[in-house]
C-alpha cells in the first residue's frame, strides 16, 4: 500500500467504529509519552534466549516493541478523527535444526516469551525436514549493551492534540481563504520504541520516529464540471514535530516560483500555494503527446526511484521469493555480474540506512547488523543489491547490509528496502543552470499516479504540477501529463544532475510487501535531474 | 477464545454499556483466528497463526466523540475502556458532521460462515501448499503461492437497544507459476466463504497452463483492441467502483457522477444498456454482514440497471443533510452477466486480446477515473475465435466507465477479489472494444 492508497483510507473511518487496528489497540494521548524500563525488556529477552537454547536453538533474537502512532485527520473545518494506537509485544526468531521459527506473543511475562521461544523452537524444527538447504547467517559481532534515537529536537508524542488541531485547523482555513473548494490534511506521527536481543551478543535499545503531513486541496469549477487536485510538497520525514515549524532554512523557490521543502515544512504557505495551483491546473492547456525533455523535482524523483531502482533491487524480489506478491526484478544475478549499464554515467545511486532525517534512519537493524551505506549503482552500472544476513552469501558477500526491519512485534522480519538515493551531480549546476539547456521539456513537481509492472520495466508516472520549457524558458502550467518509461533506458537517458546544494528527501510511509503484507518508511534523496527524450502522454479523456 | 458465542458477547457487550454514563454508547466485539501458508522456488517459506479479539467502545457527550479499545474481558478492564473513551470524549473537539448512534434495528441474518472454512488447519495448509508445489516440481515449473484463511465473528450493541451478532468465513487462495528459463508466467486465484468447493490441485493446474502457454511470446503494437478480460482481470478495474457511487463527492463537485452546474447524476445513462450492478448481503458465495459501519440494515440495492444509475450511496450525514434517506453502504458487489464462460466469448471473437490477469492499477485523472496499469500472467492473441499465440505484456489507460460503455457482450459472472479491496465482488468475464494499451511491457 502506498500513501495515496493511505489517503483513502483515512476517508473511510469517519463517524463509524472504524480502527485502524492495523496498527493496535487505541490509548489515551498521555500513555503516548511513557516508555518501558530497559532493565524489563532485558530480563524478557534474556527469558526467551535462555529458553530457546535449552530447546535446542542454535541462534535466537528477541525483539521486544512497543509502537506507538497518532492520527489526526481533518478535512475544511472539521476534525474528523483523532487515533491514539499502542502495540506492544515481543517477536521471537529462532534457527533450530537449520530452519527458522518464529513466535510472538503480548503477554509481558517471563513466562510467557520462554513458552513463545519454545514454540519457535518447534516450529523450526518441524520445518527443518522440507528445508532444501539449512539457513546460512552472515556473521554479526554482537554490539554488548547500546542504545540509540532518532536525533529529534521536539518528540511529537508529546505535542498537546489541541496545537495539532489548531496547526490542521490554520492550515485548512488558509488553504479555503485562498480559494480551495475542499481540503483534506492529516498528521501521522510514529514512535516505534524496538528492544533487540541475540544470541550474538546484542541488547539494542532504539527509539525511532516519524512525522508525515500530507494534505489534498481540491478546486472546483461548477460551470464546466471539471476539479483538480493538488497534494501536498511535503515529505515524510524521520524528524521529530520540529519538522512542522517552517523554518525559512528549508525552503527552496524554484526558478518558476514554486516554493519546495527541504528538512522543514511550511505546511499553510504549501496549502496556500496549493489552492492557488488547483485553480490554475483547471485553466491549464492540455499537453500535446510526444518525447521530451524531462526535468524533474526530487519531490517527483523519489517516487520513481523508489519503484525503479529501489524495488528491483532488493535481492528476494531477485530471487523469486515475492513472486507471488510484490514480484520479481528484470535486474537479475547474471546482470549483477556482468555489471550491467543500468544508467548512464551520471546515475550513482546509493543505498543508506544511517542517513540524518530520513524514515530509514537507524544505527541498528531488525537483526542486530551495524547499519551502513552502501553502493547499487556507480557510474550507471549495477554493483550491489539489499540483502540481509541469511541472503549475503548468495550475493558472495560476507555481511548483511543491515537492511532488515518487521513493521511489528508480531510479524516477522524481513529483507525492506534502505534509503535508496541518487546522489548529487559533483560539477556546479542550479536548476536555473539546466532549465537553460532545455529546449523543449517539461518540469514537474511533485509525485502523482505510479503504476510500474512485476518486474519493474514499465513504468508510468503523474506528477502534481506541471510546466512548459521552450528555448530555455519556462512558458506556462500544463495538465493531463504522465510519463512512460522502461527502467534502463530512462536511467540511460539522464543527461544532468544538479549539485548537492539542491538536494533533498522524499518518501514513502507506507510501503508493501510479503504476505501477510508488512509496511515500512523509506526516504528517497536526488537533486533536480533532467532525463532525455521521454515518451509524454496526454491523459485527458472526454465522457461525452 | 477469539470466536465468542453469542451469549459471551452479548453478556460483555451489556455490562459495558451499562458501564458507560456518556450520552450515548455503542461497543463492539470483533474477533477472528487467521491462518496463512506461504511458500516460494517450491519451498514452504512460512506458515503462521493469528488469534486476536477485541472490543472497541464509542462514546459521545454532545458531538464529541471518544473511542477506546481493549483485549481484557474482566470487569473491571470492561469498566475501565469506557472511562477511557469517556474522557478521550470531553477531550475532542466537537464534530460538526456527528451523527448520533442508530435506533434499535432488525437484522436478517446472512449465510457468511462455513464450518468448513472454519475447521481449516495447519495440515489442510500444508496440503495447499503441498498441492501447489508437487505439480510444479514434477513438470520443472517454479510455484510461489499463499493461503490465508479466517474464521470471525462481529457482535455490537448500542445505548439505544440496537444489537447485532453475526460469525463469518472466508479464505483466499492464489499462487503465480512461472518458468524455470523465465520467459512464461500464470497465476490462479481463488476467494471463497466455503472451502468445500475449493482444491489446490485442480487450481494449480490453470497457472500451470498459463505459465506454460505464455512463453514465446510476441509482440504487437499498442493501440485500441477489443479484448476479452477473464473476470480476474476484470476485477482490477471493477474494484475501483466501490468508490464510484458516493452521492457526497458527486454533490460536491468532484466525482465523474457530478454534473455541470451542480448535482449528479442520479437516473442518467452512464454506461452501456449491458450493464448491471448491485449489492446484496445475502447474495449466495459473496454474502457480507447483514449492517454497515454505521449499523444501518444492508438490503438488496440496485446501483444501476440496464446502465442507467439507479441508487447512490448516502451516508446518514449526507442523508441528512440533502434530505434524501440514508442507506446502507453496500458491503459487495455484484455485476450480472450472461451464461457464457471466457472460452466461448474467445469462440465469438474474430480478432482480439485476452488478457488473464491486471496489474498495479492506479488512478490517472479522477475527473475521468482514468487508470493505468498492466496485464501479466497469459496474454494471448485471438484471431477467428481461436488463442493463436501468446502476446508481451501490454500497458493499459483506460477508464471503466468508457470500458463500460463498449460492452460487446459479458460471459458467467464468478466471485473475485481485487488486489487491493477485501470486499467480494462478482464480475464476469467481459468482451469489449477499443480497449487502449498505451506501451509494451518486457515484464514476464
Amino acid at each position: 500500500m502506498h500513501r495515496r492508497d493511505f489517503l483513502a483510507f483515512g476517508t473511510m473511518g469517519v463517524g463509524g467504529l472504524i480502527l485502524p487496528s492495523m496498527f493496535g489497540k487505541v490509548i489515551a494521548a498521555e500513555e503516548l509519552n511513557s516508555v518501558i524500563d530497559v532493565a524489563v525488556k532485558k530480563a524478557l529477552a534474556d527469558a526467551a534466549m535462555n529458553a530457546a537454547k535449552s530447546a535446542g536453538a542454535t541462534y535466537c533474537d528477541v525483539r521486544v516493541g512497543r509502537y506507538l502512532r497518532q492520527f489526526v485527520i481533518t478535512r475544511e473545518r472539521n476534525v474528523e478523527n483523532i487515533v491514539n494506537t499502542e502495540s506492544t509485544g515481543v517477536g521471537i526468531r529462532v534457527i533450530a535444526g537449520g530452519a527458522w521459527g518464529f513466535a510472538a506473543t503480548n503477554e509481558m511475562t517471563k513466562e510467557a516469551v520462554a513458552k513463545a521461544a519454545t514454540q519457535a523452537v518447534a516450529i523450526a524444527k518441524a520445518n527443518a525436514p522440507t528445508q532444501s538447504a539449512p539457513v546460512q547467517l552472515a556473521p554479526v559481532k554482537g554490539a554488548g549493551e547500546v542504545s540509540w534515537r532518532t536525533p529529534i529536537v521536539k518528540n511529537s508524542m508529546t505535542v498537546p492534540i489541541k496545537d495539532k488541531v489548531d496547526l490542521l485547523m490554520g492550515v485548512n482555513a488558509a488553504a479555503m481563504d485562498a480559494g480551495a473548494d475542499f481540503i483534506r490534511s492529516i498528521l501521522f506521527l510514529v514512535n516505534e520504541q524496538k528492544y533487540f536481543a541475540s544470541t550474538d551478543g546484542s541488547y539494542i535499545d532504539q527509539d525511532v520516529h516519524r512525522i508525515w503531513a500530507p494534505m489534498e486541496v481540491t478546486a472546483v469549477d461548477k460551470a464546466t464540471g471539471k476539479f483538480r487536485v493538488r497534494e501536498g510538497l511535503s515529505a515524510p520525514m524521520g524528524l521529530g514535530f520540529e519538522y512542522l515549524d517552517g523554518a525559512a532554512s528549508g525552503k527552496t523557490v524554484l526558478p518558476n516560483g514554486v516554493t519546495v521543502y527541504g528538512n522543514s515544512y511550511d505546511m499553510k504557505e504549501d496549502a496556500i500555494a496549493a489552492a492557488k495551483q488547483a485553480r490554475a491546473k483547471i485553466k491549464a492547456p492540455s499537453v500535446k503527446p510526444g518525447k521530451y525533455d524531462l526535468v524533474l523535482d526530487p519531490s517527483h524523483t523519489w517516487l520513481t526511484i523508489h519503484e525503479s531502482v529501489g524495488h528491483p533491487l532488493e535481492l528476494d524480489r531477485v530471487l523469486g521469493y515475492e513472486a507471488n506478491y510484490a514480484g520479481t526484478s528484470f535486474a537479475t544475478m547474471d546482470k549483477l555480474q556482468a555489471n550491467f549499464q543500468y544508467g548512464s554515467d551520471k546515475v550513482n545511486i546509493v543505498a543508506d540506512k544511517t542517513q540524518p532525517g530520513s524514515l530509514g534512519a537507524v544505527a541498528f537493524d531488525d537483526e542486530g547488523v551495524k547499519t551502513k551505506k552502501w553502493d547499487l549503482i556507480r557510474n550507471g552500472k549495477l554493483v550491489g543489491y539489499q540483502a540481509i544476513r541469511d541472503q549475503a552469501h548468495i550475493e558472495g558477500k560476507s555481511e548483511s547490509d543491515g537492511c532488515c526491519y518487521a513493521d511489528s512485534w508480531s510479524n516477522v522480519q524481513f529483507q525492506r528496502m534502505a534509503n535508496v538515493s541518487l546522489e548529487p551531480g559533483k560539477a556546479k549546476q542550479s536548476v536555473a543552470d539546466m532549465i537553460a539547456n532545455v529546449e523543449d521539456g517539461i518540469y514537474i513537481i511533485g509525485d502523482g499516479s505510479f503504476s510500474i509492472d512485476q518486474q519493474r520495466y514499465n513504468a508510468q508516472f503523474g506528477g502534481q504540477l506541471f510546466y512548459e520549457i521552450k528555448q530555455g524558458k519556462i512558458t506556462q502550467q500544463i495538465e493531463d501529463v504522465a510519463y512512460q518509461i522502461r527502467t534502463p533506458e530512462f536511467w540511460n537517458a539522464c543527461a544532468r544532475v544538479c549539485d548537492a546544494s539542491d538536494y533533498r528527501l522524499g518518501g514513502s510511509f507506507f510501503d508493501g510487501k510479503g504476505q501477510p503484507a508488512q509496511v515500512s518508511a523509506v526516504s528517497h534523496g536526488s537533486s533536480t535531474a533532467r532525463f532525455n527524450g521521454i515518451n509524454v502522454i496526454n491523459t485527458a479523456r472526454s465522457l461525452g | 477464545m477469539s470466536i465468542l458465542s453469542e451469549a459471551q458477547a452479548k453478556a460483555i457487550l451489556t455490562k459495558v454499556v451499562g458501564f458507560s454514563k456518556a450520552d450515548e454508547c455503542t461497543a463492539q466485539l470483533t474477533g477472528s483466528i487467521r491462518g496463512n501458508v506461504r511458500f516460494a522456488r517450491n519451498d514452504v517459506s512460512t506458515a503462521g497463526i493469528t488469534d486476536n479479539i477485541e472490543l472497541s467502545v464509542q462514546v459521545a457527550y454532545g458531538k464529541r466523540v471518544g473511542i477506546a479499545t481493549i483485549n481484557q474481558f474482566d470487569d473491571a478492564a470492561l469498566e475501565r475502556v469506557v472511562r477511557r473513551a469517556e474522557e478521550l470524549a470531553k477531550l475532542a473537539p466537537e464534530n460538526p458532521e456527528f451523527m448520533p448512534a442508530v435506533e434499535k434495528q432488525t437484522y436478517k441474518p446472512t449465510p457468511t460462515y462455513s464450518a468448513a472454512t472454519a475447521g481449516i488447519t495447519a495440515d489442510y495448509r500444508a496440503k495447499v501448499a503441498i498441492d501447489s508445489i508437487a505439480p510444479c516440481r514434477a513438470e520443472k515449473l517454479i510455484a510461489a503461492g499463499y493461503l490465508e484463511d479466517q474464521a470471525g465473528f462481529v457482535a455490537f450493541m448500542n445505548s439505544k437497544g440496537n444489537y447485532g451478532y453475526q460469525t463469518g468465513t472466508s479464505a483466499d487462495y492464489t499462487c503465480t507459476v512461472r518458468t524455470e528459463d523465465g520467459r512464461g508466467s500464470g497465476w490462479v486465484g481463488h476467494n471463497v466463504q466455503d472451502v468445500a468447493t475449493f482444491n489446490a490441485g485442480e487450481d494449480i493446474r490453470v497457472a500451470m497452463r498459463k505459465a506454460s502457454a505464455s512463453a514465446e511470446a510476441k509482440a504487437l503494437e499498442p493501440g485500441k483492441y477489443t479484448v476479452i478480460l477473464e473476470p480476474a482481470a476484470a476485477a482490477g478495474l471493477i474494484q475501483f467502483m466501490f468508490f464510484y457511487f458516493d452521492a457526497r463527492s458527486a454533490d460536491e463537485g468532484r466525482s465523474f457522477l457530478s454534473k455541470k452546474g451542480g448535482g449528479n447524476k442520479l437516473g442518467e445513462q452512464v454506461f452501456g444498456p449491458q450493464v448491471n450492478f448491485f449489492a446484496d448481503p445475502a447474495y449466495p458465495g459473496a454474502a457480507v454482514y447483514p449492517w454497515d459501519e454505521e449499523g444501518l440494515p444492508r438490503g438488496k440495492m440496485p446501483i444501476v440497471e440496464n446502465g442507467k444509475l439507479v441508487n447512490m450511496e448516502y451516508s446518514r450525514y449526507w442523508s441528512q443533510k440533502q434530505g434524501k434517506p440514508a442507506m446502507a453502504q453496500p458491503g459487495n458487489l455484484i455485476m450480472t452477466g450472461g451464461t457464457k464462460s471466457t472460452a466461448d466469448l474467445v469462440r465469438t471473437t474474430e480478432r482480439g486480446i485476452l488478457v488473464s490477469r491486471t496489474w498495479y492499477i492506479r488512478m490517472v485523472d479522477p475527473q475521468t477515473v482514468l487508470l493505468t496499469g498492466l496485464t501479466r500472467d497469459g496474454t494471448f492473441y485471438i484471431e477467428n475465435g481461436q488463442i493463436k499465440y501468446p502476446i508481451k505484456n501490454f500497458r493499459f489507460n483506460e477508464s471503466p466507465v468508457i470500458m463500460l460503455n463498449n460492452v460487446e457482450e459479458l460471459g458467467k459472472p464468478v466471485r473475485v477479489k481485487g488486489d487491493e479491496a477485501d470486499a467480494p465482488m462478482v464480475v464476469p468475464p467481459m468482451k469489449l472494444r477499443d480497449f487502449t494499451f498505451t506501451s509494451l511491457s518486457d515484464a514476464v
